[in-house]
């Protein structure tokens, strides 16, 4: 088997007094798509930094590609993409001369990866376009594409879609699923719940520390513990209320036009009419709702 | 050459040309500042208007006006009646000097008595003194000039001599145009302006854009990404210096006696310390405007310090001393030296090693920091 693509032990950056990143640990595989979910300012993209050996680590060790992510920094860069959360596009420059430009940079002789790239992200017949004319999520195509024109087998992707429309969103995750079909391993942050749900494997992130990671089904089953309900009814603030006060409900909250809640197994159906009864509350309909990957970063925040 | 580099030098002048009004400042801004200093910045003092006050009306009043006129330092602009309207025009400034000749003048100078009055505004030192010093001087030659008929008059054919004579020449700039004086000097602002403020904006863009991280992910080394983006900027430098001699020369009539070879050395080396601190800046700056400031904090001090508007040797010692550590200093005096007076480069090899020293000096420590900045 492989080496993993990147293994991280221990691995620590502070800033001054500020722990940024606290002894996080994990192994990402060859092909794998992990990604990396936590809020704005949790250390995703200070972790993700320390792996392309632009910041040094305080303490712990990264490897990425069997090579240290620090001390063989080069050698790591020459293997990985890295697309970062500005996109490093020249807005003066067309959509060719941007990744001439980095193509040259990389010592590819002109033309055939180049327009291959362009090809792979859906941009051919847009090359003479002026940057700063394309729409974010042409934008972030070319970021995409400046990252992918040495051909890595490793990428780095912080925050690809953030002020991006959702139907680019959705393209750019075909996009990488394209990519990881072809082999290349693939770590992404994102503070899209939903979007996590895409990904092979998945890291919770919180004030700098790894709190769980693993495969969102498995995530859902060790932490999400207890039945999800949904419950349609007209009177949606004096439900929660009268939820909440139950000891079995773990969580009840607004999703949209009815409540969502996880209650202990058992309490079912019955124990959610019982409750709205009592409080002279109607009730329209109770259905069985899916835990996703946002009950269990609460549940494991609450932890 | 690498394909890095090369690569960094053609993104580097397609943005630049794609700049188009970026582009025409740069290729004007030389042409504005020359024509400022050719003809706006000039000490020379001619022309000086002055209001006659002749309460004479003789013959004798009008010659002495006519030797005043003569030379063209002086401007008859006004002829009053009062002292009062030759004081409100001195105070309002619409005329710089006044002279009141008084109603015996003509009997006075037959008793070889006469006596004038020329009033100065001293406001500003420069045309007061210049002008103080030419009114004496056609005073002393026309009371010569009388003397000399009086006794042509009287039968004599002895020519009357001053005891002394001091003859005066002066070398280089015979008429002493300023613009000679100020010409060289916009080579030496332009070069030195135009390199630091580009070199220093053009790094902190990337740094403001965010694409420096991706550079450095990239196998990019930081000296072909300060070589490559400084280039462009050395090229378009040079074309300026060319530019202002060229029209210096062909409009302003400044000469070229130095050999070219070594007005461009020199020009090249004193590019360095330019680049040097456009660099050095960029890498305290986190903005554009943060760059272009701290370029201006060491833009001024140039100026005034090293000798483009006034000569080094009259400032105060302490000031003096500073003035070594200004690298415009060196280049001014071998810019003015090789135009001038087309020496060879024994007389400059001086100066020319201190803005070596400089350039190595302020690139080594830009370089450093870069790197720093990079890790």
């Amino acid at each position: 088997m492989n080496p993993p693509a990147i293994e991280v032990t221990n691995l620590t950056r502070l800033f001054g007094d500020f722990v940024a990143v606290d002894h996080i640990s994990f192994k990402v595989n060859e092909g794998e798509i992990v990604g990396y979910l936590g809020p704005n300012g949790c250390g995703k993209t200070t972790t993700i930094r320390m792996l392309l050996g632009l910041l040094k680590p305080s303490e712990g060790k990264a490897t990425v590609l069997g090579y240290d992510a620090f001390s063989q920094s080069e050698e790591v860069r020459l293997r990985t993409g890295y697309m970062s959360q500005k996109f490093a596009i020249y807005d003066d420059l067309t959509v060719r001369e941007n990744l001439d430009f980095y193509g040259g940079v990389y010592g590819l002789k002109k033309n055939g990866q180049i327009s291959e790239t362009l090809e792979k992200v859906g941009l051919t017949g847009h090359e003479t376009l002026l940057t700063r004319e394309l729409s974010a999520g042409w934008r972030q195509r070319l970021a995409l594409a400046i990252a992918l024109v040495h051909r890595p087998r490793l990428l780095f992707l912080d925050e690809p879609t953030s002020g991006v429309d959702p139907n680019a969103r959705r393209a750019f995750w075909d996009l990488i699923y394209d990519l990881s079909g072809q082999g290349v391993t693939i770590l992404v942050t994102t503070h899209y719940m939903d979007e996590a749900e895409y990904c092979g494997r998945v890291g919770m992130m919180r004030g700098g520390q790894l709190l769980a990671m693993d495969t969102p089904g498995a995530l859902k089953a060790q932490f999400v513990q207890g039945e999800v309900w949904e419950v349609y009814t007209g009177a949606l603030l004096e439900g929660i209320k009268a939820l909440s006060q139950a000891r079995e409900v773990a969580h009840a909250s607004l999703a949209g036009d009815h409540l969502r809640l996880i209650a202990t197994p058992g309490f079912g159906e019955a124990g959610i009419q019982r409750l709205f009864q009592a409080a002279r509350l109607e009730l329209t309909l109770i259905q069985r709702g899916e835990p996703t990957l946002e009950d269990v970063f609460t549940a494991l925040v609450k932890k | 050459m690498n394909s890095r580099l090369i690569s960094i030098i053609r993104k580097e002048f397609i943005q630049l040309f794609r700049d188009k009004r970026m582009l025409a400042l740069i290729l004007v801004i030389p042409l504005v500042q020359l024509f400022l200093l050719g003809y706006a910045a000039v000490n020379d003092v001619r022309n000086v208007p002055l209001a006659v006050f002749d309460q004479s009306h003789s013959v004798e009043g009008r010659e002495l006006l006519a030797a005043f006129q003569a030379a063209d330092y002086f401007k008859l602009t006004y002829a009053v009646d009062s002292n009062d309207e030759m004081l409100s025009l001195l105070e309002t400034g619409a005329v710089k000097a006044g002279m009141v000749i008084p109603p015996d003048y003509a009997i006075r100078l037959q008793e070889g008595r006469a006596q004038v009055s020329f009033i100065l505004d001293g406001s500003d030192p420069t045309v007061a003194s210049t002008a103080l010093a030419a009114a004496q001087l056609i005073g002393q030659s026309k009371s010569t000039e009388m003397m000399q008929q009086k006794i042509s008059r009287m039968g004599s054919t002895v020519k009357i001599q001053p005891p002394v004579e001091v003859l005066t020449t002066v070398l280089y700039n015979p008429d002493m145009i300023s613009a000679y004086f100020m010409i060289p000097g916009v080579i030496g602002m332009i070069l030195f302006a135009i390199t630091a403020i580009l070199t220093a904006t053009s790094v902190v863009r990337e740094r403001e854009r965010g694409t420096i991280e991706q550079l450095i992910v990239t196998p990019i080394r930081p000296i072909e990404l300060v070589i490559g983006k400084i280039t462009p900027y050395v090229l378009l430098s040079l074309f300026d210096a060319v530019e202002v001699i060229a029209v210096g020369h062909f409009w302003f009539g400044v000469p070229i006696r130095g050999s070219l070879l070594l007005i461009g050395l020199a020009c090249s080396v004193f590019l360095f310390s330019g680049l040097g601190i456009g660099l050095f800046a960029s890498t305290i700056a986190n903005t554009q405007q943060e760059a272009m400031l701290t370029v201006w904090m060491t833009l001024l001090p140039a100026i005034f310090l090293g000798g483009f508007f006034f000569p080094i040797e009259n400032m105060p010692q302490i000031l003096q001393a500073i003035s070594y550590a200004i690298p415009l200093r060196y280049f001014l005096r071998i810019i003015r030296v090789l135009l001038l007076k087309g020496v060879g480069i024994e007389s400059i090899q001086g100066d020319m090693l201190a803005l070596v020293i400089f350039g190595v000096v302020i690139m080594s420590a830009a370089a450093l920091r870069f790197r720093k900045r990079l890790d």
